[in-house]
């Protein structure tokens, strides 16, 4: 499993993991188990722009359509085609092969406001998502 | 105990037919020479083979698999399964309304078009509204009416605007049927209780903002007791105000969306006014507007001129059609005979018995189940959660398969999103105290069963004709075809 001390994390619960200028974004495992099975996840196109809080992704389960939010701003770069033919990966593996798609960072200072995952954690305990 | 149906290709067997042709009394002739060889098949269909009374059982038997209102009780929140009256369903297959052809001359048809006048009248009275379109299919259909003339409006002002907003806690044709209309959507929190927030509402509503989609009372069944200052909001900024009218079984004869500043609205003839719902349907979305707005409604609309009535279609303004002819017609001839039937007075008492069952319920299952906002009046509906139930491995949708076992359909699950899972209960006005209170010893049931015997829950349903179905499986791999085994 990913070393999640090298995650950050939203409130709307994607994490963030950055490689150089390329931030990697995924759904936390308690956001997966949330929503529970997921069945079809629709990515961003390759170029797409996104905004910092904008819709970038859907993921669907049984129970709904969820949107994904982009935790900066910036290119889409590359989109996990895997998880689009195995939604699957995304309860088994939500840090690692799970991850939806990788964004060429406009700017990384907007990474700051984001949380670690022992923030999050304390976040999902206070029940304010 | 009914059991699962075969499919029709199931039953029977290789040349049994439930017909018997008359002798030919034309002279026989070569299929090859009547149509050229390349279109005829080159196998035979595969239709059923089977008997008159093969086939008479086949379809009596999948009937009485049918759940329905007129079997049991569907308390399903947020869709008004409220009973459908049969005298509509004898009015509306009159052979003077049901033989009509929508392509007859104005001059025949004077009593279809007075009754579409006159249901609008009706509509615009109970609404607070001044016109009317019947021509919406459905309530989505009815959004994206609402939609079509919020965007011609402020696009003959010079600017269509670029944003709507909806609350988080909206149905999720909403932003649906606004995407569709090409605006941006801006989602607005809501507090606790699900009512907006009106700083977070202030904060997104600016100069591109064309309309505010709200529902009243909410999804969480509370009546938005700040509409007022809400559309004041709204409209300071030149945007309008569009009601979600899902939930007007709550309003109707008590309260009007016009008088509570709405520009727009849609009902759901289906829902608030008794005609068949869901597979039992089609439906019906009228969309009501204020003045300032009836010249952008679809066109044809029916009007009177020299003491007859007519269609007219010549607005400019107009959005055009959304429909084929006139609206669903058979569906607005049963909600005019509900109305009718109700009267004014009826139709309010049916508004406050709908308020007074779901306080019932409310009342009766808050200690068995946690409420999802403050414990304080409902509207219509209310909702639970049952993340309570979650210690015991217990989920929503297990509590709602094992009410299955007990011969009651199941509330609406998982949502309003906004509530971690939740349970909503519509009861209607249409329900005795013997079925509510029969309804409430059953729920306790269960909550007592998630506590002490949580793996009846979670295997359930165990007496229904099919059990557990594996939800994930068939949306991973979806498979609607059925092949006759060896094809």
């Amino acid at each position: 499993m990913a070393d999640t001390g090298k995650l950050l994390f939203t409130k709307t619960h994607e994490w963030l993991r950055i490689e150089g200028n390329v931030g990697y974004v995924g759904i936390s495992d308690h956001a997966q188990k949330e929503i529970t099975d997921v069945v079809f996840v629709e990515l961003p196109k390759i170029g797409r722009e996104v905004a910092k809080e904008g819709e970038a992704a859907v993921v669907e389960s049984v129970k709904a359509a969820f949107s994904i939010y982009a935790p900066v701003s910036g290119k889409i770069v590359k989109a996990n085609g895997a998880v689009e033919k195995d939604p699957s990966i995304v309860n088994k593996s939500p840090y690692d092969d799970g991850w939806f798609f990788a964004i060429e960072m406009k700017d990384a200072k907007e990474a700051d406001t984001l949380m670690s995952f022992k923030d999050y954690e304390e976040f999902i305990k206070s029940g304010a998502h | 105990m009914l059991k699962v149906e075969k499919l029709i290709f199931e039953i029977g067997s290789a040349g049994r037919k439930g017909y018997s042709l008359p002798k030919l009394d034309v002279p026989d002739a070569d299929m090859k020479e009547l149509i050229p060889e390349d279109l005829l098949r080159k196998s035979e269909a595969a239709l059923p083979e089977v008997s008159e009374l093969d086939c008479v059982r086949h379809f009596t038997r999948l009937s009485q698999l049918n759940y329905s209102v007129d079997t049991n009780f569907y308390p399903l929140g947020s869709c008004t399964m409220k009973y459908n009256p049969k005298i509509n369903e004898k009015m509306a297959s009159l052979p003077q309304f049901a033989d009509l052809h929508p392509y007859q001359p104005e001059s025949s048809v004077q009593g279809m078009l007075e009754l579409l006048y006159e249901t609008e009248q009706m509509l615009c009275k109970i609404c607070g509204m001044d016109a009317f379109t019947l021509q919406p299919a459905a309530g989505a259909h009815g959004e994206l009416t609402g939609m079509l003339i919020v965007r011609a409006y402020h696009t003959s002002k010079g600017n269509p605007r670029k944003k709507v907003i909806i609350p988080d806690s909206a149905h999720g044709t909403n932003p649906a049927s606004a995407a569709l209309c090409g605006y941006e959507v801006v989602a607005v929190k809501s507090d606790r209780n699900g009512r907006i927030d009106l700083d977070a509402l202030k904060a997104v509503v600016d100069g591109e903002t064309a309309v505010m989609m709200l529902t009243n009372p909410s999804t969480l069944g509370l009546f938005e007791k700040n509409v007022r200052q809400i559309a004041d909001i709204v409209h300071k900024a030149g945007a309008l105000l569009y009601l979600d009218g899902a939930n007007m079984n709550a309003l109707v004869g008590i309260a009007r969306p016009g008088d509570m500043g709405f520009d727009i609205c849609h009902v759901n003839l289906h829902k608030s006014f008794s005609t068949p719902h869901g597979g039992g349907g089609p439906g019906s979305g009228p969309v009501g507007v204020t003045a300032a707005l009836s010249d952008y409604l679809p066109v044809p609309r029916v009007k009177i001129k020299r003491n007859r009535f007519i269609l007219d279609a010549e607005s400019k303004k107009s959005v055009g059609r959304v429909r084929a002819f006139y609206g669903n017609t058979g569906v607005i001839i049963k909600a005019y005979c509900y109305m009718k039937s109700l009267g004014g007075d009826g139709l309010k008492d049916a508004t406050i018995e709908a308020v007074l069952n779901a306080n019932y319920l409310k009342a009766r299952l808050k200690g068995h189940y946690a409420l999802a906002v403050d414990d304080e009046p409902c509207m219509h509906e209310f909702v639970l959660t049952g993340k309570d139930k979650k210690d015991f491995g217990v989920k929503t949708l297990d509590i709602a398969k094992r009410l299955l076992d007990y011969g009651f359909y199941a509330p609406t699950i998982y949502f309003p999103l906004i509530v971690e899972e939740a349970i909503m209960i519509e009861p209607t006005e249409t329900e005795s105290k013997d079925t509510l209170d029969s309804f409430v010893e059953t729920m306790i049931k269960v909550a007592n069963e998630a506590r002490s015997e949580p793996g009846l829950l979670t295997s359930a349903p165990h007496s229904t004709p099919v059990r557990r179905l594996d939800e994930v499986l068939a949306a991973r791999e979806l498979n609607l075809r059925w092949k006759r085994p060896g094809a």
